[in-house]
């Protein structure tokens, strides 16, 4: 059994597991080393079970065979499965702005429906968009409008989705020449499959060329409708401070947790935890009132909007029950472990579950529904005071940890962040570039994952690439990891930053590393990569930029569909571990060399996040090279890789 | 006390990933991913086979009068520990394939170059780092074990009599008035 010092960098964490191993209660570090050694054929992606002739596998090493049963090879195999996986987390993130789009309309047409238009704004400026009259318009007749506008893209069957062309006008032509540019969110995912399924696409390249217009289905469509109508019905996120880790639970409050991905209803259980009957309620119980706290993304966008405390990332979510203190953990979508059902029966915890889409036996169901969007949430939080009379106040052990953070950036809310409010522009982020001040900008996010200290990656490639004058944005578990060390603070660039980002940073008073949302809100990303291609100076497409993403503790299928939308949209990416190609030579260097050919970016696969970070400053600089921008003022370029 | 790897055919499921932990131990850097990207590929010393329905893992017995040894004109094939494997140096090895004609199992090959013979050393540097060899680790189902020889015979007439038990159980169950 692994120390806990080697299964997380995070001392909070550090002592849950501690008392995890005392009290003999296995989590994910103890079930991944029981699974060693993981089997080699699925680590290659070489393991066929598409159809019933199978499964079948090829034989990476010895003289075995060489072809499934229909006679499909390694490239094929690979290819079919990594974009299956790829298929998976498009339709994931779609889905999720599927209900966020429905939720629109929800509010535009039921006045009692407990939801508001927060942003206008914004609402506007997508009407406009998608050439919906705007001109003397209510509000509501507009949200009805770009909600209808939104939904029909998911079954949209020709044309293109109208976010994709938010993109650089190269980028658009690149997307159009190479059959990418996808025609509809469902679409692209259900075409993926057939391609995939037996004796369809036996074409490596083909499969994925689908690939990615699936993936850019989600990045332009899917997601950025998330992100989008999340900030017209909940507002646009604006630089907030907050607070993270276990320690944001405490001892003499309720604590309910909400874990997982859509606002829709954790949105209403903020409101409902302030309900004075329900706090009065608590009080009565002897509770000194209700803390409301979040994990993975449902806590990044109450974070964002909201400055709800957030209890920590993927792989604390067992964690946070380990403290005995968490009366109700109440989970939507996406990344819930299912061990929590078995878990919380260990503790007084009360695991609710409440999309029709997440159910799990033995736990209590409570189904959420947007038309009783407020009362569902009271029922919620109820049960979460309730349930504080049953907590054994011997078994309560909160580690103290808590850092402070500011969270809340923008692509839009960049232009004033930069410019101020009377000039708001993204020219002195361009500028600071051109002037060598900043190298570039790098966007490192994704999951945790056991094979990966947690937090080692994200955190140590974070440090390096600030050190390097390196702007880092995060999102995701990503974020909240760089947050717990204290990276998400202004004071923070005063100490780890390079001198030049020191300066930015200290001239606009903003943190080195920018949390700029969820994993839907890797939109923001593509976003902020537009307005600075269209604000001049650094190129004509996204590829030019003398940008880099990185996913280094990736696991979900959902970083999969991200890392491919991030690829095809002109942005050098590495993944930690690598995906599962290894197993198909000529996939393998399509993945690493070939897609820059297709779209002027490529993966590459590091696990060592400081070689990692030294690969893509390396990358930073050959771009800041072809576009002839001046040497940097203050952080040289890196000796060249020493292989 | 000598060591033999022992296989339990109701448990192999033929998942091959023996195979695949045998290549990555005997490759440069004993990794996965590393191994997939040497030249020349490392190879598996040992080999799961179909019989009828069932599949079984093959390997290496470490015959106590070995017949390749006997024929190696080279002494490559020699057995350093009165109680260990027996081991092809494969720096000695000339390629000339007498050990691959002899051996009763079919249990040595020929590298994918044809330059030397490859058979199972047991994985004789991981248990002198106290670790079993890696097709034993490897198995998801325990159906690979690595046991002392003294207790192979106990073993083998455990088995034989929980079989006849459970013949007797049968039987017993077929006469009893239901």
């Amino acid at each position: 059994m692994t120390a806990p010092e080697e299964r997380s960098i995070d001392s909070a964490a550090q002592q849950m597991i501690d008392r995890a191993q005392q009290d003999e209660i296995g989590l994910a570090w103890d079930r991944y080393e029981e699974m060693q050694p993981q089997c080699g054929f699925g680590q290659l992606g070489i393991c066929c079970r598409i159809c019933h002739m199978g499964p079948c596998r090829v034989d990476p090493f010895g003289d075995g065979p060489q072809e499934g049963i229909c006679g499909a090879d390694a490239n094929t195999i690979a290819a079919r499965n990594l974009v299956r996986m790829l298929a998976a987390g498009a339709a994931a993130h779609s889905d999720h702005g599927r209900d966020v789009a429905l939720t629109l309309l929800e509010a535009a047409r039921n006045p009692d429906s407990g939801y508001q238009i927060r942003d206008p704004q914004k609402l506007r400026v997508i009407a406009e968009e998608y050439g919906v009259a705007t001109d003397g318009q209510s509000v509501t007749k507009m949200a009805e409008a770009v909600a209808e506008k939104t939904l029909a893209e998911f079954g949209q069957q020709e044309g293109e989705l109208q976010f994709a062309l938010r993109a650089p006008a190269p980028r658009v032509k690149l997307w159009r020449e190479q059959g990418l540019m996808p025609r509809g969110i469902d679409r692209e995912v259900v075409e993926l499959m057939h391609q995939t399924t037996m004796g369809v696409d036996a074409d490596y390249r083909n499969i994925m060329r689908q690939g990615m217009r699936a993936a850019l289905a989600d990045g332009w469509g899917g997601s950025m409708i998330a992100t989008d109508l999340q900030d017209v019905l909940f507002g646009s996120p604006e630089p907030i401070r907050a607070k993270t880790n276990l320690g944001v639970l405490k001892e003499d409050h309720v604590n309910i947790l909400v874990h997982g991905h859509e606002p829709t209803l954790s949105e209403m259980i903020v409101e409902a935890t302030r309900d004075p009957e329900l706090v009065a309620r608590a009080k009565e119980l002897g509770a000194a009132g209700i803390i409301l706290a979040g994990q993975c993304c449902t806590s990044n966008e109450l974070l964002m909007r909201k400055g709800i405390p957030s209890a920590g990332t993927f792989l604390h979510q067992e964690l946070a029950i380990m403290t005995g203190a968490v009366d109700a953990m109440v989970v939507d979508v996406q990344c819930i472990m299912p061990q929590l059902a078995h878990l919380s029966e260990r503790f007084h915890t009360k695991l609710l579950t409440t999309s029709p889409k997440t159910k799990m036996p033995g736990v209590e169901h409570l189904e959420f529904h947007e038309d009783q969007a407020l009362e569902i949430a009271r029922q919620i939080v109820s049960v979460g005071v309730e349930n504080f009379a049953n907590r054994d106040g011997q078994r309560v052990q909160i580690p103290d940890e808590e850092m402070d953070l500011v969270a809340g950036f923008t692509a839009e809310y960049v232009y004033t962040l930069l410019g101020g409010r009377f000039r708001p522009s993204y020219r002195p982020l361009n500028d600071a570039i051109m002037a060598g001040r900043l190298r570039g900008v790098a966007g490192v996010v994704g999951c945790e994952n056991p094979q990966i200290p947690q937090g080692y990656g994200h955190i140590t490639m974070a440090k390096e690439l600030i050190r390097n004058d390196v702007l880092v944005v995060v999102t995701g578990c990503s974020a909240l990891a760089d947050a717990r060390a204290g990276l998400l603070q202004p004071e923070a660039a005063l100490e780890m930053a390079g001198d030049g980002l020191k300066e930015v940073c200290e001239a606009i008073g903003m943190p080195p590393v920018l949390h700029v949302g969820s994993c839907v809100d890797n939109s923001r990303i593509l976003i902020a990569c537009a307005e600075m291609v269209a604000e001049g100076g650094l190129g004509e497409d996204i590829s030019e930029l003398p940008v880099a993403g990185a996913a280094p503790e990736w696991m979900s299928e959902k970083a999969v569909a991200i890392g491919y939308y991030v690829v095809a949209s002109g942005i050098y990416t590495i993944f930690g571990t690598p995906q599962n190609v290894l197993g198909a030579p000529e996939l393998h260097k399509l993945v690493v060399e070939g897609l820059e050919d297709i779209v002027g970016a490529s993966f590459d696969f590091e696990a060592d996040p400081i070689k990692a970070a030294h690969m893509m400053i390396r990358h930073m600089d050959k771009k800041r090279a072809a576009l002839g921008l001046d040497e940097m003022m203050y952080e040289q370029a890196l000796p060249a890789a020493a292989s | 006390m000598p060591q033999v790897i022992t296989v339990d055919v109701e448990r192999c499921t033929g998942c091959h990933s023996c195979e695949i932990a045998c290549a990555v131990a005997h490759s440069d850097l004993g990794e996965l991913f590393e191994a997939t990207q040497q030249d020349p590929l490392p190879q598996p010393r040992m080999a799961v086979v179909a019989l009828g329905e069932a599949a079984v893992p093959l390997h290496c017995q470490h015959c106590q009068d070995a017949p390749c040894a006997a024929v190696c004109p080279q002494e490559a094939i020699q057995r350093l520990d009165p109680d260990g494997p027996v081991i092809l140096d494969e720096e000695l090895c000339v390629g000339c394939q007498a050990c691959v004609i002899v051996c009763p199992f079919g249990m040595i090959r020929m590298s994918a170059d044809g330059k030397t013979a490859l058979k199972c050393d047991m994985c004789i540097d991981r248990q002198q780092a106290g670790q079993p060899p890696a097709c034993v680790e490897a198995c998801p189902t325990g159906a690979l074990q690595l046991v002392e020889d003294a207790d192979l015979a106990t073993e083998v007439q455990r088995r034989i009599l929980e079989a006849m038990e459970a013949a007797l159980e049968e039987q017993y169950q077929q006469a009893a008035p239901s």
